[in-house]
């Protein structure tokens, strides 16, 4: 290539990059975000913020984690927006997040924030484990639904019980981790040891314990409540139950990705994300947002989900994750005779 | 005989090589290089990768106590000696995974968080990762933390290489069962479809049954759709709130059971077109001279019948034994707690994020994959020569009952292979299976559900366009190569092994080597990651081999003189290339641009772990909303892929007449 | 080497020869395929490189085409060494057995195809492959396609082809063998008529006998990778160097024997034969053609005249211009004697099977090879 044309180029390629700079930023954000939810989110966004164009990279808990971990040396996000806070541990402990205090933190639930100054991320809603339970499917056999985690055993619902694998799914993860903080390491291996009698399939995903209850392909699904209210809401026979001992939760959470070109335009979205107006927006989906006193009950949302979270512990999760998972799959991974 | 005599002493001539050599040199220096970058380095770097374990180094950790004042300090100790001195850790139990974490209070046994003992801890060399909390620390400067801080300090492990995953692996029953699973499953659909391809082709080739047509029609059909899509219909028909769950009599559907039928129905057509093959070369003359010796039809049956269709069973079984064992969407969607080696990658690689891992399983399936690729390698060329004998073909005589079992089997299996698609079609038609069965095209709006929505549709056309055009553009051209350079043996050889090799690497093992190749930010091919250009590259490049072996048969078939020719009239090769060679295999072309379209279209495992979002497939949408819990919506995005590749094999009917009936007039006499 | 075969090679031409081989050896590996080949071509000389199948003919062809490099000796083609020149820098055209038309092509477009994209005009062109057609005879199947041509015509456009660039060289590898028995002796005279009409230097590589008597200037006689004899069709029929030729052209019968003085013993009856220089007592076997034998009269008497023996006649078999004719000689011993009568001679001797007659062998017909010729002795 000539001198001259490197020059060209070059200055087609500032022109170009000026002229872009100029009409709108775009911010490449990852997100495990329902897809029917990310037109809403940016088009919202995008009414306070019109010059900042959202680029979704939409996966799975599971995979946009794995996909982050991967660029770790090279990232391609300058934003996550909605991601498990799960997960922004683990990339916080690769020192892959850029700690930023958005305005408006003072106003938030101490408990949707990471409590370092200033925070690497901040919680946007909660999602709750709960169990979807199939009443058709339930009345055909004569069952009745569960009330606890504890029934869930009940040797009457042996093979029709269904829950996420905790090793792919976040959802999973959650369970296992709430059981295990519920009734300490001993109790909670015990009592997956009796629940594994019953479970007919470890899913993948999160969200298909609900959907197989949904279909009828199973009469109980553990999963999250929101899967349960759309599912409802579509129209199938299930019923949304929360286990009295108290339920597993995960919030959905924001983060600048360390060393993003973009960081003013990453930090408006991060305020953004932080706002009244945003949190109204995730109520549509989630009753529990981190804004106290701003969500409004969800419908088909079973009322009582705030006061029985559990008191997370998120840290002691992120850093026990790779020991709870492989005692696990050392314990139930090997179900290889599936139960009719 | 001539007198044993050696050349004399000298120089061996060589020609001077022209411009056409150079050129012609150049194009196969492209594509050989092509497939190494393509397939040669990623599976080197996988491989590699297999062998990166990570480990706690406890040598590179210093420790310092202090007395309960809080001042006084010890004299600083390496974690390395304290564990010697404790005995705590065997080397064992220092392996790790990339996601590991050692509890640095577990060094101290007599560790209080209440006390008023302060520790400090510091690295000795520049890489010695720990937490403190949730902060990732790594400097050799000392750190100074009160007791309950010390209390969430956790090392990080350290990267070394070894053969730690291996010995992990095999030491793992739920991993290594998978290796017995996957062998299992792969052993009975074999058995299974090569029985019930041979009866089919039987009846196809030796009876004179009607409609042979239409079956042949009917039993392609598999081709056209992903391999998890059976897996679906399976779901409808045989899960637990299918409408024919009664016939299988409290069996379960999920698990091997449905694997199995799901991989009959899959690899059906790929068993059928070789036996078929293999059954049609038979010779009209070898029945005669049985008929005279008054042999008995069933000893005609194993005598002749079977010996001359052996090669091609055995082809049939290893190809089918290959693409069960590498399948991944039909175990992912059926399989339910089953595990097999594939599923086994997927899980490692997606869900536990453990890519070494991912590597070793990788490794692990490649074994059966080439062992099968060697032997069928070695029966396609005792076949070649079957298939150049001369022979009379075989001309079956009407006979009323044996026409009519063929016939009866043929619609048993028309029956299974339609029906299948058919579940599909109705399950994307129905509004909430099964609580309202009114119709809706409900399953049709994708951009509602998880896996891309419609852009994933169009993605996946543009792949399979691109697919088809530089596919063929490059194997054809890769083919002519080594079919017609002169010389360069050495070269020409690598080139054949290499175009070769792909048929032995499973889609997903060349996916994640793709990953660990193209991922890493020092490859100058960097840039194409997440992409659609990886998406093309991995998938012609999975697809290489048939295209490959299309191309290299119909260039056999002309005449080696076209090129002395060419030259002795002084005209570059790429004139003859193309003014002859190309129209002349025109329609070779047509198929192998045909089969490029079609795989790109239902392939899930080359490009599972390298699409990103925004360049999401049909294919992996229908796995993914099948993950999600959206069976309908899969299902109807399955029927999607199905239509397209429909119409596309139609217009390739079309197509392919039309340009055969204008430019290759010649054919006609 | 013997005398005889020195005498073959004497028909080098007087001009400085056109194309020049010398010392050409070629290796497949372990096998040797040419072994010191030397070999000159005059200007608008026919050749023809003659022997059986894996005697190194085509070979040779490749390696003058440079298709095949020679492994070791120089080519020289017009005064310039083209040993290691490609073949596209060479100057020749060529004709395969399988034509090697182009089959999408038509005739013309075909015969037009080294002469495109040569900067001529298109009704330069057009004009050039008009008059091509004319002369190989096919004036008005230029719009056809080669599969709509007999086997005949399809060589007649590969000829047409290969000469459109007026080519110094014409190579012919077994351009006629897959034609059957009528078009090919119809063919062998058109090309032998077109070759001298353009006066270019042709090599033609055949293993028929015929094709290269009927067609060749010079005949090149190989077998396993060396040159056996060089000559005219008459030098290679009458004078053939080893036992080789002179069983590979025509036919022989042979007889081992001794010499001595111009003469060998066959029983009692002596041969006068040749002059050959060989010592006396030499082993030798001694070839006579079927059609050298001469018949004499019925109950002739061979007495003790030299070259004549008595025989008698054991079958005769019909075939068309002659009897060929199984007799057997007391002096011969048991082995069987060939010979061609024709239908004239048998019936004016009023020859039958089972009578008794005298035969003559003519001394200058009297072939001698001494034995122990290995490369000969291979093919008895």
């Amino acid at each position: 290539m000539t001198k001259s044309t490197t020059l060209a180029l070059g200055a087609l390629a500032l022109a170009l990059s000026t002229t872009a700079l100029w009409a709108e930023t775009e911010l490449t954000v990852y997100t495990a975000v329902e897809a029917e939810d990310l037109e809403r989110y940016a088009a919202t966004f995008n009414e306070d913020h019109p010059d900042i164009k959202v680029n979704w990279v939409r996966d799975s808990t599971g995979v946009i984690t794995a996909k982050l971990l991967a660029e770790k040396n090279n990232p391609q996000a300058d934003v996550i927006w909605g991601l498990a806070a799960t997960s922004l541990l683990v990339l916080k402990t690769e020192g892959m997040l850029e700690p930023y205090a958005p305005a408006g933190l003072d106003a938030m639930d101490p408990k949707f924030r990471d409590s370092d100054n200033p925070p690497s991320w901040v919680g946007m809603d909660a999602w709750v484990a709960a169990i979807c339970y199939n009443t058709v499917e339930g009345e055909k056999l004569g069952l009745t639904p569960p009330a606890s985690w504890a029934d869930l055993t009940k040797p009457e619902y042996a093979g029709h019980v269904v829950m996420p694998n905790p090793a792919s799914s976040g959802t999973g993860f959650l369970d296992v981790s709430s059981w295990l903080q519920l009734m300490g390491e001993e109790g909670g291996w015990a009592y997956m040891d009796a629940l594994h009698n019953n479970i007919a399939a470890y899913t993948h995903s999160g969200s298909k314990p609900c959907k197989m209850a949904a279909a009828g392909e199973t009469v109980m699904g553990v999963s999250f409540a929101f899967r349960g209210a759309k599912e409802k809401a579509n129209g199938a026979p299930v019923e949304i139950i929360i286990p009295e001992e108290g339920i597993g939760w995960d919030m959905e959470a924001t983060a600048i990705v360390a060393g993003t070109a973009k960081e003013d335009a990453a930090k408006v979205l991060v305020d953004w994300s932080v706002t009244p107006k945003a949190m109204e927006m995730y109520n549509v989906g989630y009753a529990v947002v981190g804004i106290p006193g701003i969500a409004k009950p969800v419908e088909h949302f079973p009322a009582n989900i705030p006061e029985k979270m559990i008191d997370n512990d998120f840290e002691w999760a992120a850093n026990n994750r790779a020991a709870i998972l492989e005692e696990w799959s050392k314990r139930y991974d090997a179900k290889s005779e599936p139960k009719g | 005989m001539a007198e044993a005599a050696a050349l004399p002493a000298g120089r061996t001539t060589r020609l001077k090589i022209d411009s056409d050599g150079w050129i012609k040199r150049a194009f196969m220096g492209v594509i050989a290089l092509y497939l190494v970058a393509a397939l040669a380095l990623p599976l080197y770097a996988m491989l590699s990768k297999s062998f990166v374990t990570y480990g706690f180094d406890l040598s590179r950790y210093e420790f310092q106590v202090s007395d309960e004042s809080g001042t006084v300090w010890g004299d600083p100790v390496t974690a390395a000696a304290l564990n010697e001195a404790l005995g705590k850790f065997a080397p064992e139990d220092l392996r790790s995974s990339s996601d590991g974490r050692l509890s640095a209070p577990d060094l101290f046994p007599d560790f209080s968080f209440r006390s008023p003992v302060k520790y400090r801890i510091r690295g000795t060399s520049d890489n010695a990762p720990y937490l403190v909390g949730l902060d990732l620390q790594n400097s050799t400067e000392w750190r100074e933390l009160d007791s309950n801080t010390f209390r969430r300090v956790n090392l990080r492990p350290v990267t070394t290489t070894g053969l730690q995953n291996y010995q992990e692996y095999f030491s793992n029953p739920v991993l290594f069962s998978s290796i017995e699973n996957s062998l299992f499953i792969a052993s009975v659909s074999t058995v299974l479809t090569v029985l019930f391809a041979f009866g089919f082709a039987y009846a196809i080739n030796r009876s004179c049954m009607p409609f042979k047509g239409a079956f042949r029609l009917i039993a392609m059909m598999p081709i056209l759709v992903p391999s998890l899509l059976p897996g679906i219909a399976l779901i409808y028909m045989f899960g637990n709130q299918g409408f024919l769950k009664g016939l299988l009599f409290g069996q379960t559907i999920y698990g091997p059971l449905g694997i199995v039928i799901g991989s009959v129905f899959f690899t059906f057509p790929h068993a059928l077109i070789i036996i078929s093959t293999a059954l049609s070369i038979s010779d009209q003359r070898q029945y005669e001279a049985a008929e005279s010796l008054r042999a008995s039809k069933w000893r005609t049956f194993w005598t002749v019948t079977i010996p001359g269709a052996r090669y091609g069973l055995i082809s049939a079984a290893f190809v089918t034994f290959t693409l069960v064992i590498t399948d991944f969407g039909l175990p992912k969607v059926i399989g339910g707690q089953y595990n097999v080696l594939a599923i086994d990658i997927y899980k490692q690689v997606i869900g536990q994020q453990n890519f070494e891992m991912g590597a070793v399983v990788s490794v692990v399936l490649l074994i059966p994959a080439i062992v099968a690729f060697i032997v069928d390698r070695q029966v396609q060329k005792k076949q070649v020569s079957l298939l150049s004998a001369r022979s009379v073909p075989y001309q079956p005589k009407p006979n009323r009952r044996f026409d009519m079992t063929m016939l009866a089997w043929c619609a048993t299996m028309g029956v299974f292979i339609a029906g299948i698609i058919a579940v599909c079609q109705f399950a994307a038609l129905i509004n909430y299976w099964p609580y309202d069965l009114s119709f809706s095209l409900r399953n049709y709006d994708f951009n509602r559900m998880d896996g891309g929505g419609w852009a994933a549709y169009w993605n996946s056309l543009e792949l399979a366009a691109l697919t088809a055009v530089i596919g063929t553009a490059i194997i054809f051209t890769g083919a002519y190569m080594v079919e017609k350079i002169d010389g360069f043996k050495t070269g020409r050889a690598v080139f054949q092994f290499l175009a070769m090799l792909p048929m032995a690497i499973p889609g997903m093992v060349l996916g994640l080597a793709y990953i660990f190749f193209f991922n890493n930010p020092a490859n100058p091919f960097h840039f194409i990651y997440g992409t659609m250009a990886i998406l093309v590259v991995s998938t012609v490049t999975h697809f290489y081999t048939v295209g490959h072996l299309t191309a290299l048969t119909a260039l056999k078939q002309i005449d080696a003189e076209f090129e002395p020719v060419a030259t002795s009239l002084r005209q570059p090769f790429w004139r003859l290339f193309a003014r002859v060679t190309v129209p002349v295999c025109l329609p070779a072309i047509l198929d192998i641009s045909i089969y490029m379209f079609v795989n790109a279209m239902t392939t899930v495992s080359a490009v599972v772990f390298l699409y990103s979002t925004h360049t999401a497939l049909a294919s992996v949408a229908v796995l993914n909303m099948d993950d999600a819990g959206d069976i309908a919506p899969a299902a109807a995005m399955g029927m999607m892929i199905f239509y397209t590749n429909a119409t596309a094999r139609i217009l390739h009917a079309f197509a392919s007449r039309r340009i055969l009936s204008r430019t290759q007039a010649w054919r006609v006499r | 080497m013997s005398e005889l075969q020195a005498e073959g090679a004497v028909a080098t031409p007087a001009e400085p020869s056109y194309l020049k081989i010398e010392g050409l050896w070629k290796a497949f590996g372990d096998f040797i395929a040419l072994r010191e080949v030397s070999l000159d071509i005059a200007r608008g000389e026919f050749i023809c490189f003659l022997g059986p199948s894996g005697c190194g003919k085509t070979t040779l062809l490749r390696a003058i085409a440079g298709l095949d490099p020679q492994s070791r000796g120089t080519i020289r083609q017009g005064g310039r060494d083209i040993s290691e020149l490609p073949a596209s820098q060479r100057d020749y055209g060529i004709v395969f057995q399988s034509y090697a038309l182009f089959p999408n092509l038509t005739v013309e477009r075909n015969i037009a195809f080294g002469l495109e994209n040569t900067k001529r005009p298109k009704a330069e062109i057009a004009a050039r492959v008009r008059e091509l057609l004319a002369l190989v005879g096919l004036p008005d199947q230029a719009k056809k396609y080669p599969a709509q041509l007999s086997g005949g015509q399809q060589q007649r456009i590969a000829l047409a082809r290969a000469i459109a660039i007026n080519p110094g060289l014409l190579l012919l590898d077994e351009p006629l063998s897959a034609l059957d028995a009528k078009v090919r002796v119809h063919l062998r005279h058109e090309i032998k008529e077109l070759q001298r009409k353009l006066g270019v230097t042709t090599i033609m590589v055949t293993h028929d006998q015929e094709e290269a008597l009927s067609m060749a200037d010079r005949i090149v006689v190989m077998n396993h990778g060396v040159i056996e004899q060089i000559g005219t069709p008459t030098e290679i029929y009458r004078h053939p160097a080893t036992l080789f030729v002179a069983d590979f052209i025509g036919e022989t019968n042979r007889i081992a024997t001794t010499y001595s003085g111009g003469a060998v013993k066959l029983g009692d009856a002596t041969l006068q034969t040749r002059e050959t220089g060989l010592a006396d007592g030499a082993a030798v076997t001694v070839a006579v053609r079927p059609e050298d034998v001469l018949p004499h009269a019925i109950g002739h008497e061979a007495g003790t005249k030299p070259n004549h023996l008595p025989v008698r006649i054991v079958d005769m078999e019909f075939l068309g211009s002659y009897w060929r004719t199984h007799l057997a000689s007391a002096a011969l011993g048991g082995t069987p004697l060939v010979a061609n009568f024709s239908m004239n001679a048998v019936r004016r001797l009023g020859l039958s099977a089972g009578a008794e007659m005298t035969v003559e062998l003519p001394a200058e017909r009297v072939l001698v090879f001494p034995q122990g010729d290995t490369r000969g002795g291979a093919h008895g």
